[in-house]
């Protein structure tokens, strides 16, 4: 267990210093180190596993607090008479909203999971963009920077394909999915409510965190994007050690944050 | 030992290098190693080039006043290389030299750079030859018909001269960065170790090694240590030790079995759970390991300590000395300036009773194993006056200053003592700053 006085801006700037120097090592006289290298993954590994433990913690707090105020406010507005009129309602709304509109509604609020901006984004997007990035299967993309010609592209569970504004409707359903297993994840206690409301109070959770792209500074985390690139193999191994960090977080969470262990030279 | 009560002092002797602050990048003092009688003392350099000091045997008075080591032979062991294939450069600098044991007249030792060791002859000649029958003083070749007589060349002293050459060069065998030679105790053999792997080679054979130990995973991704240093044992020459970057240490027994890659003996200390932080793996990493003289311990030298072990116990070692403690709350800080990376060696005296090993700032550190004292020293220009008796130094970790501390914060991280070596007999130590080579003895009382 790290030091519980690193705290998480020490280890982003521990993650931007690894990688400097790791793409530094690529020009250094007498090739590559892999002695050093393979220490500075260790760093690398650590401070990610701190920056992405605070982070999620982070996240549920916010997430309870939401829930909590969420709660509260709905049984001030809700009618009990009415409710499968205002999950229809929902319903619709995720289908024709714009990606836009709903940025624009959304409230700006500061917990944007840093791991999505890592794990997807290259450079800030347009909202539009962003929103599309982030809920499709944001654990399964890596947006590569290659040095050598410079080309930005985004692989998707393998493919590639352009980053894009996708149909707000897939948009809503794909991400009921992955906001659901959030819950659990977290070992969330879902209220006395109904199911479905907690499907679309995480649904508009999850677009309102999502929206908050724009108002973030991007500065830290936009400069560890850029320095992110895949190199060609790397040092998987380390992440069969995340004994503690899998308690909370889950498995394929980590799986799809392969990109910042693979910032690695090998042979 | 320069300690309260002590009966040893270290005075300066000497010190051989440019004087001027400026550094040149092929001056970098790159090892150190005194051969098996301590009479003479090599160095190599980043440039590539070795310097060999002998030790002036003929003025022996006073008595207090040990002989000096001058310049013995110069020559470049090694030159910058280009692999086409993978286009990376060779750095031509030079990793280690080990001596091996003087069988006739000439000197033997193996330099190694990254990638390739070479077998170098060092031989004096003293004599001429004169008197030849067909050819002139100049070289140039009589006329036969000139030639009336016939005449014995003979042999008249010249000036000393000392040459180099090299009689062995063992290439293309290691993918990785070579980091340790070792000679065997057999005379015949030696290993060399990178990152991944060790070969063992015999000295008269250079075409082929055979490899003892592979580390190298078949996935790369799933690549977690590497190999450090390597050492044969002293005496048994079928034993042979290995460190990792995880901070262990693997005993092997070449009779076992062909391939090594399974140890005989495991030497891991359990890391402290309390002391983790973002640079454990760093600062456990082992950047030396060295047999004691009666083959009965080993050193190991990590980031902030030098570690004893007894070759009978794996669990733990059985002495543990911090180096540099203080620097433990500044790792991160030299982290990013490197220093963190930064490998310092160890070395053992003549009977085993003292450890030595480098730190900042030009200090170096000196532990008596039985007394359990230890020291802190300095190689600076400012105490170089002949057999002044250098003072000992004490770094001051937080709270008040003292008079003559440093503060932590006040080290100069840029004068690294990493190399060190121990005369195998007397009491003379060679310390390497960045440039230049300090030599120290004790003085007699």
């Amino acid at each position: 267990m790290i030091n519980t006085m690193e705290c998480v801006a020490d280890a982003q700037s521990l993650i931007s210093i690894s990688l400097m120097k790791i793409h530094n090592s690529r020009t250094q006289r007498g090739g590559i180190k892999l002695h050093k290298n393979l220490l500075v993954s260790y760093v690398l590994r650590n401070a990610r596993q701190v920056y992405i433990k605070e982070k999620y913690a982070e996240i549920y707090r916010m997430q309870q607090y939401e829930e909590v105020m969420t709660v509260c406010n709905e049984i001030q507005e809700l009618n009990p008479l009415e409710l499968d009129a205002e999950d229809a309602e929902d319903e619709d709304l995720a289908r024709t909203t714009c990606c836009g509109e709903d940025f624009q509604r959304g409230s700006m609020k500061d917990p944007e999971p840093a791991y999505y901006r890592s794990c997807c984004m290259e450079a800030p997007l347009p909202p539009c963009d962003q929103l599309s990035v982030n809920i499709n299967t944001h654990c399964n993309k890596t947006t590569v920077l290659d040095l050598d010609t410079h080309v930005v592209t985004t692989v998707d569970n393998g493919y590639i394909h352009q980053d894009c504004c996708c149909d707000a409707f897939q948009c809503a359903q794909s991400a009921q999915a992955p906001a659901k297993k959030r819950k659990m994840d977290f070992g969330y206690c879902t209220s006395d409510l109904d199911e479905l409301q907690d499907f679309t109070t995480s649904r508009k959770r999850l677009r309102r965190e999502d929206c908050v792209y724009s108002c973030q500074d991007f500065t830290d985390t936009s400069n560890i994007s850029n320095l992110i690139s895949i190199f060609g193999s790397g040092f998987s191994g380390l992440l069969s050690r995340q004994a503690d960090l899998e308690q909370i977080c889950s498995k394929q969470a980590l799986a799809g944050l392969g990109a910042w262990t693979r910032a690695i030279v090998a042979f | 030992m320069a300690g309260p009560g002590g009966d040893m002092q270290w005075c300066f002797s000497q010190v051989k290098g440019a004087i001027d602050d400026d550094v040149a990048e092929a001056d970098i003092i790159s090892t150190v190693e005194f051969n098996h009688t301590g009479e003479l003392l090599a160095t190599g350099d980043k440039g590539g080039r070795v310097v060999i000091f002998q030790q002036e045997t003929e003025n022996k008075n006073p008595p207090q006043f040990r002989s000096e080591y001058n310049v013995y032979s110069t020559f470049q062991s090694h030159e910058p290389e280009f692999d086409y294939l993978k286009s990376l450069e060779i750095e031509e600098k030079i990793n280690k030299i080990r001596w091996l044991p003087q069988k006739n007249a000439a000197q033997f030792l193996l330099s190694t750079n990254d990638k390739t060791i070479k077998l170098w002859k060092i031989s004096e000649r003293d004599k001429r030859p004169e008197g030849y029958n067909l050819k002139e003083e100049d070289g140039r070749y009589k006329d036969p018909n000139s030639i009336t007589k016939l005449q014995v060349p003979v042999l008249i002293p010249m000036d000393l001269m000392v040459e180099a050459s090299p009689r062995r060069v063992f290439a293309n065998a290691h993918t990785y960065h070579i980091n340790s030679i070792s000679v065997n105790s057999d005379n015949e053999t030696y290993l060399s170790a990178d990152d991944l792997r060790i070969n063992l080679w015999h000295l008269e054979i250079t075409d082929r090694s055979f490899n003892i130990v592979d580390i190298k995973p078949a996935n790369m991704e799933e690549l977690t240590e590497v190999i450090t240093a390597a050492e044969f044992h002293p005496h048994q020459c079928n034993t042979f030790v290995y460190s990792s970057s995880k901070g262990t240490i693997r005993m092997c027994d070449m009779r076992a079995s062909a391939l090594c890659d399974k140890h005989t003996k495991l030497f891991e200390e359990p890391e402290d759970p309390s002391n983790r932080s973002f640079f454990s793996e760093i600062i456990s990493s082992i950047s030396d390991v060295k047999f004691s003289h009666n083959g009965r311990y080993m050193m190991t030298r990590d980031y902030l300590s030098v570690k004893i072990w007894d070759l009978n116990m794996e669990s733990r070692p059985v002495e543990t000395y911090q180096v540099h403690e203080y620097l433990r709350s500044k790792l991160c800080s030299l982290y990013e300036n490197d220093c963190i990376f930064d490998k310092f060696e160890c070395c053992w005296n003549g009977n085993d009773s003292v450890v030595m090993t480098g730190s900042y700032n030009n200090f170096f550190r000196m532990f008596e194993r039985g007394h359990r004292r230890d020291v802190t020293l300095e190689a600076s220009r400012e105490n170089s006056k002949p057999l002044q008796v250098l003072k000992p130094r004490k770094v001051c970790a937080g709270g008040k200053r003292k008079k003559d501390e440093i503060s932590v914060d006040s080290l100069d991280f840029n004068k690294k003592i990493l190399h060190t070596a121990w005369h195998p007999q007397d009491n003379i130590i060679a310390v390497a700053t960045t440039n230049n080579l300090y030599i120290f003895q004790d003085k007699v009382i």
